[in-house]
């Protein structure tokens, strides 16, 4: 039998609820693995915590009453808020804030069993690319360390690559669970806009993000992703009115017969050859497993890109205006007035990119210049969102690369904020439609990085994305690959 | 078009931030850079386009893997106008900076 931390999402459950080993058993053998903090994957860990919620796990199997993912380690973004951990978003504003509630995502997979080893480490306020947007340090690629490990959720793709944790929760606004997991070399999940409950997200685009499971296959993202999302009615309006599903239900479903869209715009000269290369192979097996390619157009590609970064900017400063240093977070100990409270509160305490995107946010809702881009770029996010429905009138999925390269060194594009806009290309456009998309590692490129492919679903097309997926991961290996340090 | 070491200064105070002068001279050239690849997205025909707030809003009238969009529910709502939380203050300000007699402190604001 493989070592513990080898074990899957559902390996373990079944592990644990045959008692073949216990919650606090498994829980002690995965905080053993996070001394010294690994890849500066985590920002927080209670041992003590983890340790007292896997007891009850064991107490509970003992009474038969055991959730589906009962004892089973999950580690979330530092995104989501905690009543036991404290929750930073990654920023100093946040530094020490400890919540008085859980997210009801967290809420939800504590329901289901799982047992919480602790906060991982993501770019501020889930704002960038490669995780090194943290104010808490960059976290480092397993699979080599001198590299990015994708961001925002680029802590969360690291330990679940790095067998620190079976499972983690991302935050997807613009690609920031697809692609750290391509990068990482991992599987993870964007739900369609409304599944996942954003009650207790720390907000950035409430527009856009949305929550998603990060684990090694669609398998586990499956489990995962039906435990997380259903109607949270009373706490977000924007949650959808759909029951919830059992999203691994027709995992076993053959490709025979699917049609797999090949949008032409994300082939083009941007794409790296290697990871175009390790794409045509993916696409290839589907193939042979019985789908059928169809090629279909996304014209507004490009534009995604524009539309996303004045769209996003735009409710992130109307939403990072709540940190004024009077109900939470930091305080500037010096000051001449409320304003000037305010000013260097804020100055002192946000990182260079999230003034960038308020400062940028401020512009385009200003009164003069309103209609010629906040409303512009709203316009134009409809006709991305057509697009769409006019592509998935020929196919039943999407696919394509999920970034244009493989992760790309620390400190490369550090200084250079529209390099890291342009790689989102491929995950923006099914973010501003708010469909769900997920990415799957396909192989390596060039330099031994990990490639992922994108699967973009109709809404509500979850199950059908995890389907595909679930049948490419049973004829490949990729997803079973080990980074050197984490055996 | 291009901003203005002028527009830096006004969205800096609209924004409640502060930049010292190389800071905000580097914040112009970058904003500057991004406006650039913005301007492609103002030559787009819009005529006669709704514009999308939200996703929901792209789901009206779909037919959708599990069922007709509205039926489902699919639609931004709000809740009953009723109390659902209990007073939980002594809890929500334990992260504040400064607190006394259960009230938020901040600097004088009247005279």
């Amino acid at each position: 039998m493989a070592d513990l931390h080898e074990q899957s999402v559902a390996q373990l459950a079944a592990m644990l609820k045959n008692k073949e080993i216990s919650a606090v058993e498994v829980a002690t053998r995965f905080l053993a693995r996070l001394g010294g903090n690994p890849h500066n994957a985590f920002l927080d860990i209670h041992s003590e915590v983890t340790l007292a919620q896997a007891q009850a796990s064991d107490d509970k199997i003992a009474a038969g009453i055991a959730g589906p993912l009962e004892g089973v380690p999950i580690a979330h973004k530092d995104i989501f808020v905690t009543k036991d951990f404290a929750t930073t978003a990654g920023s100093k504003i946040l530094q020490d804030y400890c919540s008085p509630f859980d997210a009801t995502v967290v809420t939800r997979l504590r329901d289901a069993g799982m047992v919480t080893l602790g906060k991982l480490n993501c770019d501020e306020f889930a704002m960038g690319s490669a995780n090194e947007n943290s104010a808490y340090g960059a976290v480092t690629n397993p699979w080599d360390t001198t590299r990015i490990p994708g961001g925002s959720s680029g802590g969360s793709a690291a330990a679940v690559a790095a067998r620190l944790t079976p499972a983690a929760t991302g935050t997807d606004t613009g690609g920031s669970i697809r692609q750290p997991a391509a990068f990482c070399g991992i599987t993870g999940i964007k739900p369609t806009y409304g599944r996942a409950s954003r009650y207790g997200m720390v907000a950035f685009a409430s527009s856009l993000d949305q929550a998603g499971p990060m684990a090694r296959s669609a398998e586990d993202c499956a489990l995962l992703l039906s435990a997380m999302c259903g109607p949270d009615l009373d706490r977000d309006s924007t949650s959808l009115n759909v029951a919830k599903e059992d999203f691994s239900r027709t995992l076993t479903q053959p490709l025979q017969g699917l049609r797999v869209g090949i949008p032409s715009e994300f082939f083009g000269e941007g794409l790296a050859r290697d990871v175009g290369s390790a794409i045509d192979t993916a696409l290839t097996q589907l193939q042979a497993q019985g789908a059928k390619l169809v090629p279909i157009a996304l014209p507004r590609t490009e534009l995604s890109i524009p539309v996303y970064y004045i769209i996003a900017p735009a409710e992130a400063s109307s939403n990072l205006s709540r940190f004024d240093g009077v109900k939470f977070g930091h305080r500037a100990k010096e000051f001449s007035d409320l304003a000037d409270m305010y000013e260097r509160t804020r100055s002192e305490a946000f990182g260079g990119e999230v003034k960038r995107r308020i400062m940028i946010g401020a512009y385009v809702l200003s009164h003069c210049y309103y209609d010629a881009y906040y409303l512009q770029a709203q316009k134009i996010r409809r006709m991305i969102a057509d697009d769409f429905q006019q592509a998935f009138s020929q196919c039943d999925v999407i696919a394509g690369p999920v970034a244009p390269t493989t992760a790309w060194r620390l400190g490369d594009r550090s200084d250079d904020p529209l390099a890291n806009y342009l790689a989102d290309i491929f995950t923006l456009p099914a973010s501003l439609a708010g469909l769900p998309g997920m990415s799957l590692p396909v192989g390596f490129g060039e330099n031994g990085m990990p490639v992922g492919m994108q699967l973009i679903g109709n809404y509500l097309q979850e199950a059908r994305l995890l389907n595909v997926a679930h049948q490419y991961q049973l004829h490949t290996d990729h997803h079973r690959q080990v980074p050197g340090g984490a055996a | 078009m291009s901003l203005t070491p002028h527009d830096i200064d006004r969205l800096a105070q609209l924004s409640r931030l502060q930049f010292d002068p190389p800071a905000a001279e580097r914040l112009l050239g970058q904003l500057n850079g991004f406006f650039e690849i913005v301007e492609q997205m103002r030559a787009v025909d819009t005529s006669g386009v709704v514009p999308m707030a939200h996703p929901l809003d792209a789901m009206q009238g779909l037919t959708t893997a599990i069922g007709d969009a509205d039926e489902l529910g699919m639609t931004l709502r709000l809740r009953e106008d009723v109390v659902s939380e209990s007073n939980q203050r002594e809890a929500n300000q334990r992260s504040a900076p400064a607190v006394e007699r259960g009230l938020f402190l901040v600097p004088k604001v009247i005279e």
